[in-house]
């Protein structure tokens, strides 16, 4: 009885809806039609068919890629500057979390704002080419103004984790190895970065998993445009199943999502495990 | 030697020094936008497009913005709205996860064994391989979307894994189980030791949860818009996305709207910093 209730919500959202995902990707339905015609693997053909859909899985690899890079790095380093006793670091911490309190539809409203009028109405005041005109209009800035704001949303999160990674470290390792004469680089690199493996598993996968599901973001901040050259995967398939109407392909077409974001997660995984050390 | 300290030291300062103007230019950065949105929200258009720096206008500030934003984006409705899926599926969360941790911790089995495996395993299922499904199952087949009550429901769902894999972890290390067989010869009943010993005990972990939970489901817009459709029953996220799409071309309005829709949670925030940060990072590493 105790196991009961949350087996029901859990199996009902997402077990059966999982499974009988699997079944709709072997129909034709287009969202009203009650009855739902059995089309076989048709849907897997036309997904491996579709060219904007495979370049819209490239573009999201290449937007976690150097997401989950700048997050992790930036919040790793600046979890280590407010370790150290630094003036006013509970200020910091807090105001580096500020971003993660609101939700994507805000953020990405709040800096379309800032990259179509703020930037530009300063590089024209200033002359700087860089600002002059918007970058959500430029397909290569546009996919840069994706990837800064998830940066700016999420390495305040991913910072509270190291940081907690950092304050939980053993200070006797650290003693002792400063007394072996490891100082600067070398102790960041043999000392600290060893010992702090577990956290910057745990990092990466979050940041890893929350970037290849972006959607609100990507739809307030740039709505895929200009001309769909910033259209993520996760806005692909809504499209797909919501707007055109195809059911079965957009189905497909977040399973091989599902796939790759499996894929990735375990290896992720697996490889920082391998290099966990006792401290 | 006492010199070459006194170096070492003064080298020390300037790093420290160094370190901390560049943290300190980074935290501007990250609060920049806020402030832009902030002060825009208090001008006109026209000052807007002219100037989005400038804090002393040529207008004059103003409060209509506000006034406006707040009435035609039907703000108290769209509020309690959001209060109350939230709430709800809050704490239904909380007692599902707990009730189902619980259980999986103390009766160890083969079937309690697997049930763990699918939690985690289905940690790594992305939203969009389960919407389309849910909209077939609860949209076309069930008919009951536009129900609040749905959304509390999938919510609840969806977060039960990561709730439930927390409390096991502070479960199987925190609780006592010497305690609970104190209760039972006491005369507990099985629900009595679980509400009155073991979900007391569980505490931080509950406000942990709670924390996490609530920023979820407060924020989320995706799953929320496949289920709401009906003007009456839509969030504040749902509300925000809709009224930007009206009132595009008028910055003052927008801006005002994005300020209101942020100040609940940032209210929240300030009240409760230190117990949120607390909790994220605990979350987090369970």
């Amino acid at each position: 009885m105790f196991a009961l209730p949350g087996l029901v919500f859990f199996v009902c959202v997402v077990v059966v809806p999982f499974f009988y995902g699997f079944y709709l990707t072997l129909t034709d339905w287009n969202g009203m039609n009650p009855v739902k015609t059995f089309v076989g693997f048709s849907n897997y053909v036309v997904t491996l068919h579709d060219a904007a859909f495979w370049s819209s899985m490239w573009l999201t690899i290449k937007y976690v890629f150097f997401s989950v890079l700048l997050i992790n790095v930036l919040a790793f380093l600046l979890a280590y500057l407010l370790t150290n006793g630094m003036k006013g670091q509970n200020v910091f911490r807090g105001g580096f979390f500020t971003p993660n309190l609101i939700g994507g539809v805000v953020l990405g409203f709040i800096w379309e704002f800032i990259f179509s009028r703020v930037l530009v109405s300063f590089g024209k005041g200033t002359g700087i080419a860089l600002f002059t005109s918007s970058w959500l209009s430029d397909p290569t800035k546009a996919f840069w103004a994706l990837v800064i704001v998830t940066v700016w949303q999420l390495t305040g999160y991913m910072m509270l984790i190291y940081i907690a990674g950092f304050t939980s470290m053993s200070h006797d390792v650290l003693e002792a190895a400063s007394i072996d004469g490891a100082t600067g680089w070398k102790r960041m690199r043999d000392i600290i970065m060893p010992l702090m493996v577990p956290s910057i598993v745990i990092c990466t996968f979050f940041s890893l998993s929350r970037a290849f599901m972006v959607y609100d973001i990507n739809l307030t901040l740039t709505k895929g445009g200009p001309y769909d050259t910033t259209r993520l995967v996760a806005m692909y398939v809504y499209d797909m199943a919501f707007k055109s109407r195809k059911y079965g392909v957009g189905q497909a077409e977040a399973l091989f999502l599902f796939l790759l974001v499996a894929v990735v997660s375990i290896i992720q995984v697996q490889l920082g495990r391998s290099r966990e050390v006792e401290a | 030697m006492a010199k070459t300290n006194q170096v070492r030291g003064t080298r020390e300062k300037v790093i420290a020094t160094i370190e901390w103007i560049l943290v300190l230019l980074l935290f501007l950065l990250v609060l920049f936008p806020f402030v832009m949105v902030a002060i825009n929200s208090l001008k006109v258009k026209r000052d807007i497009i002219m100037n989005p720096f400038s804090i002393i206008t040529a207008r004059g500030l103003t409060f209509n913005n506000y006034v406006e934003a707040f009435v035609k984006m039907h703000f108290i409705r769209s509020f309690f709205n959001s209060l109350m899926v939230t709430g709800l599926a809050t704490c239904l969360s909380i007692l599902t996860s707990s009730m189902l941790a619980y259980y999986l911790v103390r009766y160890v089995n083969k079937f309690t064994a697997i049930v763990s495996a699918i939690l985690i395993a289905s940690m790594i299922i992305p939203f969009q391989a389960l919407m389309i499904p849910l909209v077939s199952i609860y949209g076309a087949g069930l008919g009951v979307l536009n129900h609040r009550l749905t959304l509390v429901f999938m919510h609840t769902g969806f977060a039960l894994a990561m709730s439930t894999f927390i409390y096991q972890g502070f479960i199987k290390s925190g609780i006592p189980l010497a305690l609970e067989e104190a209760a039972l010869i006491d005369g507990c009943s099985k629900y009595g030791i679980f509400f009155r010993v073991v979900f007391p005990l569980l505490g931080p972990t509950t406000a942990t949860l709670v924390i996490l939970n609530v920023l979820a489901f407060w924020n989320d817009y995706l799953l929320p818009s496949l289920v709401l459709s009906l003007k009456e029953l839509l969030t504040l996220p749902l509300t925000t996305y809709t009224f930007y799409g009206t009132y595009s071309a008028n910055y003052g309005v927008i801006m005002a709207a994005l300020v209101l829709t942020v100040l609940p949670i940032l209210i929240l925030y300030f009240a409760l910093q230190s117990k949120i940060i607390e909790g994220v990072v605990s979350g987090a590493v369970k």
